[in-house]
């Protein structure tokens, strides 16, 4: 069991999401950092789309009521009782133990899981918070202080005593996934349907950065920057969406589709950004810069297939670590 | 908080009447396009009708045969097709979709009859004097129009268990608001372009509202949980008219 002591708003319970469901209007919310969610299972031995929490409003603290493996991946610098732990680490608390999450200057959200996972009732195959819908999660509410959350049958009893880090995504696949000079993020994207009817503008909308502005959330990011329109007005007829769709309101600042992404949508659409590069926009913070950097299927082959070896990776060595560990134990 | 995004405020719902973009309308040829690596859109040639859509169903049912799908989102007179990992050739998939819209016979859904009782007027009808504006019809004109209508759910989408309907007369026909109602209730009775539909969250809204609807459209936890389906027909009764 584990008590919440303190938390900002907007803290939810995320597993990897509901998809299947957008023909009836469902978004398929999830974490933001879906990579981080499934690296902090792994080293709690979870499956790896379990449900954890994600926390995007600092400080936040909770309580162990007993013996627990956590881990925490993602942002966040977190400390139990008071003592600092690497980024992206898996421990055991004792009974009592208190965990600390302060805001990380690079990175946007945390996600901590726990051995057996967060066990809130599935609601449409997934517990991930639906916050428009008020579904899933607790009650489809965010987390408040004083809660207290269940957990589900650990998958294993015996882990690292002195605990179990992994080497980041962003460091282990830095090759894959560049960051340009000044720090701003470049985000792999297709051209959308609209793309070509930017005229010049299109041109401006690759090669200008943009700023993620404060009205950025789980459901979308806007972008401020230079506007970009389109040569003539567009109409369009309601389409299905996904998130990481880049699309273009009348005042010609994009907004960059996420997590908690409407179903359908109307304005036209410049790009979309590849899954494999949604985590870290989900890592991004408000104030930062991003370029879009024109992609291709052939790449984004490539840095799915990146990613999915990373996450093998992790999940066999998890697992061997398990093993000896279990063996030793034994003996 | 981003309130151009929630329901249902889309540019879309004043899209219908005019299209100064010359495609899909005017082409033979469906569009298709994608939104990231894995999603593929096509878009319906011709109009904005019921014969468009009814074959965008025969293609959505087509493709549910398709293993590599993860998921079919039908659009109004478009689908999204949403494949589990990223297709190696893009352009045979472009080409497989094509292939599957020239073979989909239009197909007519036998949907069920679904009524809602509405109260027309009062306090949720925030929008009715602008429609009586902009049509020049009055209230209990525009009520009539609406509740004699016959509608057909064409897609549902935007918000969970939201159904776009068509069959508005063009008469009550009425653009989106330029500013949404930051708080409109779920249950208002509102008309977007040419669609029409009930609102099934509270929150900004573009659509014009006339009317409320005190009807159950979405239970995540029932069997089936949105009420509507595609090819549904909806009619609108009028409990009540407070003008």
């Amino acid at each position: 069991m584990i008590e919440i002591l303190n938390t900002g708003p907007l803290n939810t319970i995320q597993d990897i999401g509901r998809p299947g469901y957008r023909d009836i209007g469902v978004t398929a919310s999830g974490a933001m950092d879906p990579l981080a969610l499934k690296i902090a299972n792994l080293l709690v031995g979870n499956e790896e789309g379990a449900a954890a929490i994600e926390v995007q409003t600092f400080p936040f603290r909770l309580r162990f009521s007993a013996a627990t493996a956590f881990a925490v991946a993602g942002g966040g610098r977190a400390t139990l009782d008071n003592v600092i732990l690497p980024p992206w680490w898996s421990q055991t608390a004792g009974a009592g133990q208190v965990l600390e999450l302060l805001p990380s200057p690079a990175s946007a959200r945390a996600y901590i899981a726990f051995a057996g996972g967060v066990d809130v009732p599935l609601v449409l195959g997934s517990r991930s918070t639906s916050l428009r819908g008020a579904f899933g999660g607790i009650d489809g509410r965010s987390m408040t202080s004083g809660d207290i959350l269940q957990l589900g049958e650990p998958a294993r009893t015996v882990f690292a005593a002195d605990g179990l880090g992994v080497v980041p995504p962003a460091t282990a696949l830095s090759a894959l996934f560049p960051v340009a000079a000044d720090g701003t993020l470049l985000v792999r994207a297709l051209p959308a349907g609209e793309h070509d009817l930017f005229g010049a503008d299109a041109e401006r909308f690759w090669s200008q950065s943009w700023k993620i502005s404060p009205q950025s959330d789980r459901t979308g990011y806007r972008l401020s920057g230079e506007p970009v329109r389109p040569t003539a007005p567009v109409e369009m007829r309601s389409y299905g969406i996904v998130p990481g769709v880049v699309q273009v309101p009348p005042g010609g600042e994009p907004i960059v589709q996420m997590s908690d992404a409407n179903t359908a949508g109307g304005y036209p659409k410049i790009a979309g950004v590849l899954e494999a590069d949604l985590w870290r926009l989900g890592q991004a913070r408000i104030g930062s810069r991003l370029r879009f950097v024109r992609s291709s299927h052939a790449e984004a082959r490539t840095l799915d297939q990146a990613i999915a070896a990373y996450v093998d990776d992790v999940r066999s060595t998890s697992q061997m670590v398990a093993r000896a560990l279990k063996t030793i134990a034994g003996r | 908080m981003i309130s151009p995004m929630s329901q249902p405020v889309d540019s879309s719902s004043n899209a219908l009447e005019t299209s100064p973009r010359s495609a899909p309308a005017l082409h033979r040829q469906p569009i298709i396009s994608t939104i990231g690596a894995r999603a593929f859109l096509l878009e319906a040639p011709g109009d904005f009708d019921l014969a468009s859509q009814r074959r965008i169903w025969a293609l959505a049912q087509a493709l549910r045969q398709w293993d590599a799908l993860g998921e079919i989102v039908p659009g109004m007179t478009n689908l999204l097709a949403i494949f589990k990992i990223t297709p190696e050739d893009p352009d045979a998939v472009t080409a497989r979709l094509r292939e599957a819209w020239e073979r989909a016979e239009s197909i007519d859904i036998k949907g069920k009859t679904i009524e809602i009782g509405v109260i027309y007027g009062g306090e949720h009808a925030t929008d009715l004097a602008a429609l009586c504006d902009h049509t020049g019809l009055t209230d209990r004109e525009v009520v009539r129009l609406h509740h004699e209508g016959t509608y057909t759910v064409f897609a549902l989408g935007s918000a969970p268990g939201f159904g776009y309907l068509h069959g508005l007369d063009p008469r009550i026909h009425m653009p989106r608001k330029t500013v949404p109602s930051l708080k409109m209730a779920k249950g208002c009775v509102t008309i977007g372009g040419m669609q029409t539909g009930v609102a099934v969250l509270t929150g900004p809204n573009g659509w014009n509202s006339i009317g409320f609807a005190d009807h159950q459209m979405f239970d995540p936890k029932a069997a089936v949980p949105a009420i509507m389906a595609p090819g549904d027909t909806v009619r609108f009764l009028p409990e009540r008219i407070e003008l």
